[in-house]
This record gives structure tokens, C-alpha cells and sequence, in this order.
């Protein structure tokens, strides 16, 4: 009640609560201005203090040099027919295979197979990052199993493609999940043609 | 708990710091005249053997500091260095990495003892979650410390570990590049591992205060589990408490000081001498032992559970396994603290044990392993015998590979037969995974059904009235 008295008296008298019989305004007296100053206060202190703590969080996300290097010219024509590069782009992997007749025949042979786990035309993962189709021949691809990550090899597993030692996910001859732990397929990484045998990707 | 202090000034400096800062009163009352449970064994040392673990692992590493270099042209490099040719790099070094697996060795088994003898019960539950958070930043410690050796481990596990956080629905993604600085493990992480590395141990050393503060308001908990009473029941820290403390930690060094000396990578894996190779994933990744039981949970979970998928299910199931012992003093609903007089308790925390040592050798393996195989690989062939009739030949093997093999080989001996094979028939397995999923369940259902449950259903034995009541009578009983 002492409180509220002082509160009161900081208004300059506009309250009446030592004599009110209304018990609504006993129990939670209108906000003084006082109340205002504490929220308002408090609210501009948590405001300054996100504005200060962004900075020490942003600064961990990847640095202006770091995305520099976001995008990576190829030259396709030192890939031979039946050959696979591994280059690395944004530190990361990737595989640049130059598909045999054979294993384009595979891929587009199992386009419709029931054990697709992440159902995707052979077609639809030639695509170039800009909507237009890409080359059968080649295929782009990021050399990191959905898994957890590892890199997988070729020639190995069931289905002609990649197989993960890690925890033995296996990948058919268009990158497709076809069996084992992993959620997705291996992933199309974004690329366009610069001109019939230079590609660039990011 | 300890009472009026009993520290006495002789010296006039002494009165006059006591008068200004009371430091020595606060060291005698603590670690002097504490009254410590008479009855107190050796897994009561383990609180001292880890306090001497943080310390070695810190001055271990303010030194590995100054000739480590974070960068990851150099860091592998520099580690061989500190190994070769920095004067005692090799002992340091060394004495840092077994430390390590030290560290979590005592702390295992100080955990083990608190759940065994109820110490996280009331009132000590606060001083229970604080040892909790200092194992989860233990935890953290060890795997970014993992990391800075550059080695094939030190690069894919933490691949792996980064990846785990993007099974995380929506914000996986942008955390995973937040926490990597980049699109994958490379400099900026091993800069900012580095640093998190030199920071979380002070952490760790800050939350031991509060760990020990809790512990002194409190008091011990004792094998009886029963409060101390008068001043029958209790010793004084010193000289009993600390002299036992200093025997226990005088053996575990010997067995520290045998792996320093004797087989100091006995603890690790070999391929962490393979310099870091983003292009090659080493064969099988595997955390350090003290990690595998958590390894093994995350991988158990290998199917989905309605909208959760298997991977976000491990990383839950993970991280749960150890946000369950933040709960513990509130799922056990037992009124006896000790298991000692809690004979189902006991039997259940004993196959808990196994299952925990078991979750950890899974961690190690191939989860497709079979742990039991009940006979062959077996696959009928029919085909043409030599006078026209058909006629069936069963192949069997081990494996389906060494069947494959096997029925290859006889097709190319008998090409004219035209042999048409049915379908392998596979034995019954018990595999790795089978066994983890098994073991998974049993670590959760010990602390959310068991544990609960039991300690409604339960009749524990007579706990004896006093601490020194349980002393005296167990020195007649030995007499007898």
C-alpha cells in the first residue's frame, strides 16, 4: 500500500486510492507513469542488447572471402567418356561423370522403378540451375551422401552408381537413393553452361 | 551443514586478512574441518581425481597452445611437431590426449556412483544438474578438441557431427553454415573450434565452484544414504578425506601414467595420423570410445517415427539420453536414496551398466554386423542333369557374397546345365543394429518406466538409523 501511495504522489495527486471503497481499483490501480518509464526503459535495454549481441553472433556466418569463392568454372572437355572428376566447390566435394551410353541407357531404364525412395526423372536431374536442360552425358552432382555427409564411391553397390562406405547407402547411375540409410539423392548441383563445354557452377 | 567455523588466526597477518578477506577461514571450513560421512568408500575419490583431471587438462593446453597452429595448412603439421621436436611436446602432448580419456573415464564412473547410491535425490538435485552440465560441456570440450589434430577422424567426425545438426527441420541448414562459418568443415571452423576449445574448460572450471558450493550446502551423500545426524557420523576432510583422496588419485595416475608412457594411442584411432582429406572418407567413422554409447543410440534409430524422420529421430534420441539424467530426481520416485537396500533397483542398475558398456561396443561396429547368424545363406538351383532329368542343387554360405561366389563357380564348371536359381533364402540375424535398438530401449526405460515405477512397487530393505549405526554394525558383522 506504500508503494502505491508513492506512486500516487508521483502523479501529483491525481489518484485517490487511500479513500476508494472500489475494490477493482485497490487491486490493480491504473499504470502510473512510472510503470511506463520501467517498460519503456526495459524494452529500449533489451532492444540495445540484441542490438549488440547480432553483430557477435552474425560474425560467425560465412565470411565475404569465404563466399567469393561461391562459384567455380569447369572445363568438360578434359572429362573423358566414362570418366568422373572430383573438384571441390565452397570446400565441399563434387563429382563431374562423363556417362557411358550404357549407364544413361540405366538411368532412364529405371525412371518409373518402385524403389525410388526420392522419386526423380533422369531428366529432371540433368537440369541447369537457369530451367534449361543440361547434356545426358553429364552429370553434376555434389559428392556428399545425404547421410551423414561421407563421400561415396563409383563402380560400387547394387545399382551401377555410387555406394557410401559409411553406412552402406547405395545410389544408381543418376545419383538416386535406391537403397540404405540415406533420406534423399545425392544432390544436383546448381550449373549452367557458359558455352558447349565450360560449365559453371554456383 | 558445516557449522560455526573453527578456523582460529594465530598469526597477526592471518587476523588481518581474515579481518579482509576471509580466504583461509573459507579453505579451512571447506577442505580442513568439513565434516565428511564416516563411512564414505572409494568411489568417493572420484570428485578429487576429477578436479586434478580439469586441472591437468588445462595446463596441458595452455601449453599445447602456444605451439599449436589453427590453420589447416599448418595444424596437422604443428601437432607432429609438438610430438617430435618441442622439448617434452611428446609427454605433454600425450599427458593432453590420454587426459582426455581419463577425464571421461572418472567422470563415468563418478556418474555411475551417484546414480547408484541416489545421490541426485532430495536435496540434492541442483548439485545432480550441475554435474549434468558439466558433462554435457565436457562433451562439447572433447569433440572440438577432436577436431584440431586435423586428422582423417578429426575432419569426418566432425563432418558428421555438423551434418547431425542438419537433420534439424528449416533452421538445420543456416545453423550448420552459421556453426562451420562456410559450406563445410574448413578454416573458419577450425578457428573458431580452436578458440571454443581454449574457452569451454573455464566454463567447466566456473560451473565446478557452483558443482562444489551446491555439494557444501548440502553435505555429502554416503553409501547408506541416510543424513548425517550428530557428529557420531561424520570424520573430518582432513587429514581422512584428504589422505584417501590422494591414495585414490596416487593408483588412478599409475594407470594414467601407463598409458602416457607405454601406449598412448592405445586410446585413439589410427587414421587420425592421416593428414585431413576432404575428397576421401576414411572406411568407418567412429567417434572416441567415450562418445561410441551416444554414436550407437543416434544410430539405432533407423525408421521414422510419424512425421519424424530416422535421422532427426537419432539426433533426438541422442541428445535425449542425456537430457533424461537432467529429470532424474524427479522420475525416481523412491523415498530410499541408496540402492544398496533397494534390491530390484539393484538388479536393474546392473543390466543398466551392461547395456551402457554394451551400447558403446556397438557405437564401435558396422551396424550391419551380425551379432548371431543362425546358419547359412542357402539358394536351390535347378537345372538339367546329364541324362535330361531335372534336378536341384542347394548351395549354402555364410555370406551372401561368398553364395554368389559359390554358385558362380559351379555355372562356369557345368555350362550345358542351364541352371535356374531361386531365391536366396537368408538365415535369422541379430545384427548390430537389432541389438542397439534393443539396448536403446532398455537405457530409456530404465530411467522413464523402471525407475518410476519402481520405486512405488518396491520393498526396500531396513536402512539403518544413523550413519555411524551402519558403520558399527557392519565392523560386528566383519568380526563375526
Amino acid at each position: 500500500m506504500k508503494a502505491r501511495l508513492h506512486s500516487h504522489t508521483d502523479l501529483g495527486g491525481f489518484g485517490v486510492a487511500e479513500t476508494t471503497t472500489n475494490s477493482t481499483a485497490t487491486d490493480a490501480p491504473a499504470p502510473s507513469r512510472r510503470d511506463f518509464i520501467h517498460i519503456a526503459a526495459g524494452a529500449a535495454g533489451a532492444v540495445g542488447a540484441a542490438m549488440v549481441v547480432w553483430p557477435f553472433i552474425d560474425q560467425m556466418n560465412p565470411a565475404a572471402d569465404t563466399l567469393s569463392f561461391a562459384s567455380i568454372e569447369v572445363d568438360l572437355s578434359s572429362v573423358a567418356e566414362g570418366q568422373q572428376i572430383q573438384t571441390l566447390w565452397r570446400g565441399k566435394p563434387m563429382f563431374i561423370r562423363h556417362r557411358t551410353a550404357d549407364e544413361i541407357a540405366r538411368a532412364e531404364a529405371d525412371d518409373k522403378a518402385p524403389d525410388l525412395k526420392d522419386p526423380a526423372t533422369d531428366d529432371s536431374r540433368l537440369l541447369q540451375s537457369n530451367g534449361q536442360p543440361g547434356k545426358r552425358e553429364f552429370l553434376i552432382l555434389l559428392a556428399s551422401c545425404t547421410h551423414l555427409g561421407c563421400v561415396p564411391t563409383f563402380a560400387a553397390g547394387d545399382y551401377g552408381g555410387w555406394f557410401c562406405p559409411c553406412h552402406g547407402s547405395h545410389y544408381d547411375t543418376s545419383g538416386r537413393i535406391r537403397k540404405g540409410p540415406a533420406p534423399k539423392n545425392l544432390v544436383v548441383a546448381p550449373y549452367v553452361y557458359l558455352s558447349d563445354t565450360t560449365i559453371k557452377i554456383g | 551443514m558445516s557449522g560455526p567455523s573453527t578456523y582460529d588466526p594465530k598469526t597477526g597477518i592471518e587476523k588481518w586478512l581474515d579481518a579482509r578477506l576471509p580466504i583461509i577461514r573459507l579453505a579451512h571450513d571447506s577442505f580442513v574441518s568439513y565434516p565428511t560421512p564416516r563411512n564414505l568408500n572409494y568411489f568417493w575419490t572420484f570428485g578429487a581425481i576429477l578436479t586434478f583431471c580439469l586441472v591437468t587438462q588445462i595446463v596441458t593446453g595452455i601449453v599445447l597452445a602456444m605451439h599449436y597452429v589453427p590453420s589447416i595448412d599448418h595444424a596437422f603439421a604443428s601437432v607432429q611437431r609438438i610430438e617430435r621436436d618441442v622439448p617434452y611436446g611428446w609427454l605433454i602432448q600425450n599427458i593432453h590426449a590420454v587426459g582426455a580419456s581419463m577425464f571421461f573415464l572418472a567422470v563415468y564412473i563418478h556418474m555411475f556412483r551417484g546414480l547408484y547410491y541416489g545421490s541426485y535425490k532430495a536435496p540434492r538435485e541442483v548439485l545432480w544438474i550441475l554435474g549434468c552440465v558439466i558433462y554435457l560441456l565436457m562433451v562439447g570440450t572433447a569433440f572440438l578438441g577432436y577436431t584440431l589434430p586435423w586428422g582423417q577422424m578429426s575432419f569426418w567426425g566432425a563432418t558428421v557431427i555438423t551434418n547431425i545438426l542438419g537433420a534439424v527441420p528449416v533452421v538445420g541448414e543456416p545453423i550448420k553454415q552459421w556453426l562451420m562459418g562456410g559450406f563445410s568443415i574448413d578454416n573458419p571452423t577450425l578457428n573458431r573450434f580452436f578458440s571454443l576449445h581454449y574457452l569451454l574448460p573455464f566454463v567447466i572450471f566456473g560451473v565446478t565452484i557452483l558443482h562444489v558450493w551446491a555439494l557444501h550446502v548440502s553435505g555429502q551423500n554416503n553409501p547408506a544414504g541416510v543424513d548425517v545426524k550428530s557428529a557420531d557420523d561424520t570424520v573430518p576432510f582432513t587429514p581422512y578425506a584428504t589422505v584417501k583422496d590422494l591414495f585414490a588419485l596416487a593408483v588412478f595416475l599409475l594407470m594414467f601414467a601407463v598409458f602416457v608412457f607405454y601406449m598412448p594411442d592405445a586410446l585413439g584411432h589410427a587414421d587420425n595420423y592421416i593428414p585431413g582429406n576432404p575428397l576421401v572418407t576414411p572406411p568407418e567413422i567412429v567417434p572416441e570410445w567415450y562418445l561410441l554409447p551416444f554414436y550407437a543410440i543416434l544410430r539405432a534409430i533407423t525408421f521414422n517415427i510419424g512425421p519424424i524422420d530416422s535421422k532427426l529421430g537419432g539426433v533426438i534420441a541422442m541428445f535425449g539420453a542425456i537430457a533424461v539424467l537432467f529429470v532424474l530426481p524427479w522420475l525416481d520416485t523412491s523415498k530410499v536414496r541408496s540402492m544398496r537396500y533397494r534390491p530390484w533397483a539393484q538388479r536393474f542398475f546392473l543390466v543398466f551398466v551392461v547395456a551402457c558398456f554394451a551400447l558403446g561396443w556397438c557405437g564401435g561396429q558396422n551396424p550391419a554386423k551380425a551379432v548371431y547368424q543362425a546358419g547359412d545363406y542357402s539358394q536351390v538351383v535347378t537345372y538339367k542333369a546329364a541324362d535330361g532329368t531335372e534336378a536341384t542343387r542347394t548351395f549354402a554360405a555364410h555370406t551372401p557374397e561368398e553364395l554368389a561366389i559359390a554358385v558362380r563357380a559351379w555355372e562356369q564348371d557345368n555350362p550345358g546345365a542351364e541352371g535356374k536359381a531361386a531365391a536366396v533364402v537368408e538365415p535369422f540375424k541379430f545384427t548390430v543394429e537389432t541389438f542397439s535398438q534393443l539396448l536403446t530401449a532398455y537405457y530409456f526405460a530404465f530411467f522413464l518406466i523402471i525407475l518410476p515405477v519402481l520405486g512405488l512397487r518396491e520393498t526396500p530393505r531396513r536402512v539403518p538409523d544413523t550413519i555411524a549405526k551402519a558403520v558399527l554394525d557392519g565392523s560386528k558383522a566383519a568380526a563375526e
